[in-house]
């Protein structure tokens, strides 16, 4: 299991950068379904918890849209961390989110082909 | 003639033809030559920002390599294909340790070190054409046509890495809708996110996300939203609220090479 210094380098973040203001988690668009809100998300990465972030439920409702990363006054890069936690979950064999033949069963001959290999590409290996 | 290699996606090429035939037939009515890149993979729909995961990116920088060789920009239309070339090439730029692992991968003589330019369709028109010259092509004025701009995500953010406009008040599709005669509508929904890829496990969710964008532009009175993106497209559409185009269908109208475009 990846520990906190991994997860730092992967993801090229300094999360002691963070000065707590929330306006990450204001600015994002899918906070209402997270568990864990992007500004406390960078916190528990400070703190090192590692084990509960690749438990929770805001690897996968993060829309990986930049918003907190453009938006945080301090240049922290919460959506960096999010993507290093998620991939780090993914990795390891039976880590997958979603499965190809999950999609399959998807009728509906609009959905473009790059909504299915971005899906598969943040929710499985 | 401005020449340029064109990477056009494996979207363009199934669920989103039109974007691909219209940007082709007005590229060419601009003077614009895109050479279609002779191989070329699907960049995968998404950047990864992981600091090591090389793999993902290989076949992005297979054609940056490509258009390097070909010692002309990079050119693309579709804003998912646009984020993850640009995002590929500037960590080449930046990253000597990345560079060097991906020449390993790829057997490189030596390392690529992003030396293409990678330029999105609207840039091109921006910066190299101008919009003064779109304009002076302009056959059918869109007058009276009130039209709102959705760049979502993947055209501007990271803006700092893709510098394609200012991320928090872009202009560039403002400026080309002013170029073609309509009257731009701006809405404060123009850069959040559709809902994007988590369309495929939720659909619910990206259409709350969807409607607040089309809800805004219909409110401020547009009677038409354009993107560059199929995937913004398809989730827009989904909320029925009004019709949902690429720019490039526009623009092909304006310069009188829809119907040609077509049937092309
Ligand atoms: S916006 Fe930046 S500084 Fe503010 S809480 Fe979020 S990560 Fe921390
Ligand atoms: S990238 Fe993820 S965490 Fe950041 S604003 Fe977008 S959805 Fe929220």
């Amino acid at each position: 299991m990846a520990d906190t210094t991994e997860i730092l380098r992967m993801s090229g973040v300094d999360p002691r950068k963070c000065m707590r203001c929330g306006k990450c988690t204001a600015t994002c668009p899918s906070y209402n379904e997270m568990d864990i809100p992007p500004h406390r998300f960078v916190y528990l990465v400070e703190q090192g918890r590692v084990e509960t972030l690749l438990s929770c439920r805001t690897i996968w409702k993060c829309l990986s849209c930049f918003a907190c990363v453009e938006r945080c006054p301090r240049g922290v890069e919460p959506a960096k961390l999010i993507e290093a936690l998620r991939l780090t979950k993914l990795r390891p064999q039976g880590g997958d989110h979603l499965q190809p033949a999950q999609l399959a069963d998807i009728e509906d001959d609009d959905l473009p082909q790059q909504a299915l290999v971005s899906a598969l590409r943040k929710f499985s290996k | 003639m401005l020449t340029y290699s064109y990477y056009p996606g494996c979207t363009l090429r199934t669920k989103a033809k039109e974007l691909d035939a219209y940007a082709r037939a007005s590229a060419a009515a601009l003077g614009v030559e895109l050479v279609e890149l002779p191989e070329w993979q699907c960049c995968g729909g998404v950047y990864s920002s992981a600091g090591n995961e090389p793999v993902t990116k290989l076949a992005a920088v297979r054609a940056l390599i490509a258009a390097r060789d070909a010692g002309t920009p990079l050119v693309t239309v579709c804003s998912a294909c646009y984020n993850v070339l640009a995002q590929v090439n500037h960590e080449l730029r930046t990253n000597p340790a990345f560079a060097a692992k991906v020449a390993q991968y790829l057997e490189l003589a030596a390392p690529y070190t992003g030396e293409t330019e990678v330029l999105h369709l609207l840039q091109v028109l921006r910066d190299h054409v101008g919009f003064e010259a779109v304009r002076a092509a302009v056959k059918h004025p869109l007058t009276d046509r009130r039209i709102a701009p959705y760049y979502g995500c993947l055209l501007l953010r990271p803006g700092k890495v893709l510098q394609f406009d200012d991320p928090e008040n872009p202009q560039t599709l403002e400026a080309l809708l002013t170029a073609l005669g309509a009257t731009p509508v701006i809405t404060a929904e123009r850069n959040e996110c559709c809902g994007g890829y988590r369309v495929v496990e939720d659909a619910s969710f990206a259409g709350q996300r969807s409607d607040a964008i089309a809800a805004s532009a219909a409110d401020f009175g547009a009677e038409l939203l354009i993107t560059a993106c199929p995937l913004c497209r398809y989730n827009l559409q989904k909320t029925g609220r009004l019709p949902v185009v690429y720019f490039t269908e526009l623009l092909a109208e304006a310069l009188g090479v829809k119907e040609a475009a077509q049937h092309g």
